[in-house]
């Protein structure tokens, strides 16, 4: 039977680019749906009634959600090139950084962007001592996954590049090589790897994306 | 003073026995892992497998030198530590007692799809753990909310459960119980007891037919009871939580 994959997404979405990155690793061939988030379709909302959001692979007409569990799923799938260790406990520990990624590191970076006074101020300080703690786990290695990217570094895109686009935006100055020096190195490293430079969404639209949002929340 | 526990499997490599040590100390204040939903679920999982562990308690209000070793990020409980290597957050110690003991029974399905689906409502129960921990730690005046935000969950995990198991109705092997048997045992076996202290309907049967009969059963599982304190116990350790305002959460 010949494959049939589909996936739903967002063009600035670091949840459904993620798992682009997790398909074009594998060399899998996919329909790419482009979905309007102000206006979901039909499609979406049948394939993902549960949280109605993207990124959803519905691969053979069989819908999954979320975006490291999708990852996984292919990860089990298509077995060459893959993006978790084969290890029990380098998985789980691969798991606990994803995880502390997608839960700590990223609501606190995006809530240091968007949010005003004293949220602003605590989301600010939870950030630094995130991508400190990021930093401590780095160490020596080229990448989380060590040489080569896996699924921490294609879940810490978000860091290297979409906060990155944020902090132009907002002039914060969180992830600079003063304070994080192997973040940086890593985050130059990782979006330059091909297969990740070449799934991420382009960064000036990203910019005028964000800038834009940045002039309103600013009224 | 509150205590939790560390929790240590061990495994005779040489002669690919376990170690069986099972100590729980009780002091008069002793919450044990009563409320510890987390802990329940990787206490369940190390029994459906067999697997002996030694139990470690902890202090969390003067966190052990040991816990801040081994849990630096997050400092929490549970830690599950095997051969010296430690590793933290519920699901994730169960994913990986599930790959390290590959022996009967399966905590998670074979089929990529099945185990993919289960990923995602276990991370969904894990999102009702959340709303009813908001429930039993807010001020009463926040009840109505909150209530409702775990009534969402149950509405929706009623309805998922139901296509996600079939029309067949839900059948429990006691001896192979899974993972999602085991997050809603953690999650919901205690829920009476929660329902007497703070007098408002979690688990109401009439919304909420099939989870309430699900809970029911898993309540009836000899494992589950093995882990799970009797409902006087519980209703004792809640009221003790609510006078002292302590947060019976895993921190």
């Amino acid at each position: 039977m010949a494959e049939e994959v589909k996936l739903f997404g967002v063009w600035g979405s670091p949840f459904s680019r993620r798992v682009e990155i997790a398909l074009k690793i594998k060399g899998v061939e996919y329909e790419y749906i482009e979905e309007d988030l102000a206006n979901k379709s039909p499609l979406l909302l049948k394939y993902n009634p549960v949280h109605k959001k993207v990124p959803v692979l519905v691969h053979n007409g069989k819908p999954i959600a979320e975006s490291v569990v999708i990852i996984e799923y292919i990860d089990e799938t298509w077995k060459h090139n893959p993006i978790l260790p084969q290890d029990p406990y380098e998985r789980a520990l691969t798991r606990f950084w994803a995880k502390f990624i997608d839960e700590k590191c990223l609501p606190a970076l995006w809530n240091s962007t968007w949010s005003k006074g004293k949220d602003r101020e605590a989301a600010i300080e939870e950030a630094s001592q995130h991508l400190n703690t990021l930093e401590n786990e780095l160490k020596d290695k080229k990448f989380f996954g060590g040489e080569e990217i896996g699924l921490v570094d294609i879940v810490a895109s978000f860091v290297g590049f979409w906060f990155g686009a944020l902090q132009e935006v907002s002039g914060l100055e969180l992830l600079t090589e003063e304070k994080v020096p192997k973040l940086c190195k890593w985050s130059y490293e990782v979006v330059n790897q091909s297969v990740i430079k070449e799934n991420l969404p382009s960064r000036d639209k990203l910019i005028a994306y964000f800038s834009a949002r940045f002039a309103d929340a600013s009224k | 003073m509150i205590t939790h526990p560390l929790l240590e499997a061990t495994e005779n490599q040489a002669k690919n026995q376990g170690k069986v040590k099972w100590k729980e100390k009780t002091k008069s204040s002793d919450m044990g892992c009563g409320l510890v939903d987390t802990l329940k679920r990787v206490e369940l999982a190390l029994r459906v497998k067999s697997i002996p562990y030694e139990y470690i308690e902890e202090d969390l209000s003067n966190k052990s030198p040991l816990l801040l070793h081994y849990n630096p990020v997050h400092k929490k409980i549970p830690v599950l530590v095997h051969n010296g290597k430690p590793l933290a957050e519920s699901m994730i110690i169960l994913e990986y007692i599930e790959e390290s003991w590959k022996n009967a029974p399966r905590l998670l399905p074979e089929d990529p799809y099945q185990r993919a689906q289960t990923r995602f409502w276990a991370s969904f129960v894990q999102q009702l753990f959340e709303a009813v921990l908001k429930l039993v730690t807010s001020k009463e005046e926040e009840h109505e909310k909150t209530i409702e935000e775990a009534y969402e969950k149950l509405e929706v995990l009623e309805k998922g459960m139901r296509e996600f198991f079939g029309d067949g109705g839900r059948r429990i092997d006691g001896q192979n119980l899974g993972v999602l048997n085991i997050m809603v045992s953690a999650v919901l076996a205690t829920h009476k007891a929660n329902e007497e202290v703070f007098r408002v309907k979690i688990v109401d049967p009439e919304r909420f037919p099939l989870m309430f009969s699900w809970v029911e059963q898993l309540n009836e599982v000899p494992l589950v009871k093995e882990v799970v304190p009797p409902h006087d116990k519980v209703v004792a350790l809640l009221h003790f939580v609510r006078e002292n305002g302590l947060n019976p959460s895993s921190s």
